[in-house]
């Protein structure tokens, strides 16, 4: 029994599965994909088909603000179609500039709707930053600053989902000098909705549809960590379910990328692979169906779902660039011009001591060659 | 021929570093030149050229295990060294290292003058370290505790255990384990310049007052004019009264 007698009228999840054309085996398969993804057991399959087969679609407001859309484009490639179809399709019909049909006032009219409708009880989905530079007008939407779009949508949302790096931490267009003040969500928003945050430039897509299957079926937030991302899929780094890692312990590494070492698939931490530094599926999920993923493609990973990544340091090295002191210049060496101008110091400062304190040195000595004058042999 | 004695002055024994204090000195010394070696070898591996599979060697496991252990053996040599603040002698007590009274920066501007501008006076006698050292050793305080904070953050996803978990909100308020790397590696060179400086300044102790401070890290021991203990004088930074 519920209350809102709206939400009686709202399809389950199956039931569009069904009028999708999808049989049930197709189903059973995408249930138990996605429960594996999620990190539950076994035992938990049923509990997510039972929620996807009783519970009311969820509605969702699907919001693009300062991205590139990568994040859309890894959701509707995720590896099999029912996320396409269902998840976002269905889902996001109400709402989303970049796959709904509907646009100008029809559009607004859909998301208002939505919104007055489901008070309380949509999922908010972000897609990019917000810039808070100039009043926001590096973002306007039908009038209004994506500043006001979010606070709007928020206020009666039941979770908010910031999707990608931007969303998340800014990502590129946060970049020192960061011209539009791109603001991460989760310094804008108030109140007490619950947050969560995927990053990466795009997340992974079957990381973005557990997401919101584990919304589904449990009817609250993922566990987070203490960055607020999901901790099934962010709690490991890139680096501890590497496929190279062997090579890294055996400390066996690709020195450039045309050497023989790079054609034995040798460890990239050398040419500047950020996995140790970040914390991603990839090495787990891999991307296109679980095809390959940047390390398996030779290139390193560039910790695009850490915060930051585009100003700290640099992508093909491992030293780290030190900010003020020239574009060549690293922390090693910085440290070693301070080690020679320490003993430029030293050789200064001893060559002093003997001239100023003199008189000091000469009487040690002489006290000291007195007793050993004055002692018997 | 008639000799002109000189006056020549009497020394008087003082314990100056107990036992737990250089215990604590040259495992420090020890793990921190390993944490270096194998700090830097981490940052940056050498190239082998090894005709053995990957499955023959464990190179970098060995210098990451290394580092790791050196870095139990040094975070919990900094607890007992501060905790030794407390108990130890007066020379080790941590009043010895904070400028927080009128007559320790007194002390720091006179060692300041004396031994680093080279000006003329009185020479300047401290027993356990002058207040300037105590200070700089302050900083290293600081900088101890910064890689352990950076460092058991890094490691702590690497990790079962408890104590290393207690760490896992540094990468988090630093932003990401890429900048928590980077201030891992740049506080290093702290204790690289640390070393260089701090070593001189002994042989340029030991050179200019002759009171043994070379030895006093292997016995214990410094030696003060029989003048200077008579005057009752205990020189040091933030007496206890």
């Amino acid at each position: 029994m519920t209350n809102d007698a709206s939400q009686n009228t709202q399809p389950t999840y199956y039931q569009e599965v069904e009028r999708k054309g999808y049989s049930r085996r197709d189903f059973i398969g995408f249930v138990t994909m996605m429960t594996a993804f999620m990190g539950l057991e076994k035992s938990a399959i049923g509990q997510v088909a039972k929620a996807l087969e009783t519970k009311p679609r969820i509605p969702v407001i699907w919001l693009h603000f300062q991205e590139c859309t990568c994040c859309s484009e890894s959701f509707i490639r995720s590896s099999h179609p029912i996320v396409a179809d269902i998840l976002l399709d269905k889902i996001s019909l109400d709402y989303s500039e970049t796959l709904m049909a509907a646009s100008g006032f029809q559009a607004e009219e859909a998301m208002k709707n939505t919104m007055t409708k489901y008070k309380g009880e949509y999922i908010l989905c972000v897609e990019g930053s917000v810039p808070t530079g100039a009043d926001g007008v590096y973002c306007m939407i039908g009038g209004k600053t994506s500043m006001q779009i979010l606070e709007e949508a928020a206020a009666g949302a039941k979770a908010v989902i910031a999707w990608g790096s931007c969303a998340s931490n800014g990502c590129v267009q946060s970049a020192k000098p960061n011209p539009t003040k791109a603001t991460p969500i989760h310094k804008l928003l108030k109140g007490n909705v619950p947050l969560i945050k995927v990053p990466g430039c795009p997340p992974i897509g079957e990381v973005m549809a557990g997401v919101i299957v584990h919304l589904v079926t449990f009817g609250k937030i993922p566990e987070l960590d203490r960055v607020g991302r999901p901790k099934a899929f962010y709690s490991k780094r890139v680096h501890d379910s590497c496929y190279r890692r062997p090579f890294y312990d055996a400390g066996l590494f690709v020195e450039t990328f045309d050497d023989e070492n790079a054609k034995k698939g040798y460890c990239l931490y050398k040419v500047g692979c950020k996995g140790p530094s970040t914390y991603n599926a990839c090495g787990v999920m891999k991307w296109n169906n679980g095809t390959s993923y940047p390390i398996q493609s030779g290139h390193g990973c560039i910790g695009c779902s850490e915060e930051n990544y585009w100003d700290n340091g640099r992508l093909y090295e491992r030293a780290s660039a030190f900010a003020g002191f020239g574009i060549e210049a690293n922390a090693d060496t910085l440290g070693k011009t301070a080690l020679a101008v320490t003993g430029v110091a030293i050789a200064a400062h001893a060559v002093a001591t003997n001239v100023r304190k003199k008189k000091l040195i000469f009487e040690l000595e002489k006290q000291g060659k007195q007793s050993e004058q004055e002692l018997k042999s | 021929m008639a000799t002109k004695y000189l006056h020549i002055h009497r020394l008087r024994r003082v314990y100056v570093w107990e036992l737990p204090v250089r215990f604590y000195h040259w495992l420090n010394a020890l793990v921190i030149i390993a944490l270096i070696a194998t700090g830097f070898y981490i940052a940056n591996p050498l190239a082998i050229q090894s005709q053995h599979e990957a499955s023959g060697q464990y190179t970098m496991g060995w210098v990451r295990y290394i580092h790791f252990a050196a870095a139990y053996l040094f975070f919990f040599n900094f607890l007992f060294r501060l905790y030794w603040g407390f108990v130890g002698n007066k020379y080790a007590n941590w009043k010895q290292f904070l400028p927080i009274s009128k007559k320790f920066f007194k002390e720091m501007w006179y060692v300041f003058r004396m031994d680093i501008m080279m000006l003329k006076g009185k020479e300047h006698m401290s027993i356990g370290h002058n207040a300037m050292a105590g200070f700089i050793y302050f900083l290293t305080f600081l900088a101890f505790l910064i890689q352990c904070l950076t460092g058991f953050g890094l490691y702590a996803p690497m990790s079962t255990w408890w104590l290393p978990k207690l760490f896992t909100w540094v990468p988090a308020f630093l932003g990401g384990d890429i900048l928590t790397r980077q201030i891992h590696h740049w506080s290093m060179w702290f204790f690289i310049l640390f070393a260089v400086i701090h070593v001189y300044l002994v042989f340029y102790h030991d050179y200019v007052e002759g009171r043994g401070e070379i030895s006093s890290m292997g016995g214990g021991w410094k030696f003060i004019e029989e003048e200077v203990f008579e005057r009752n004088h205990h020189q040091t930074p933030n007496p206890e009264n």
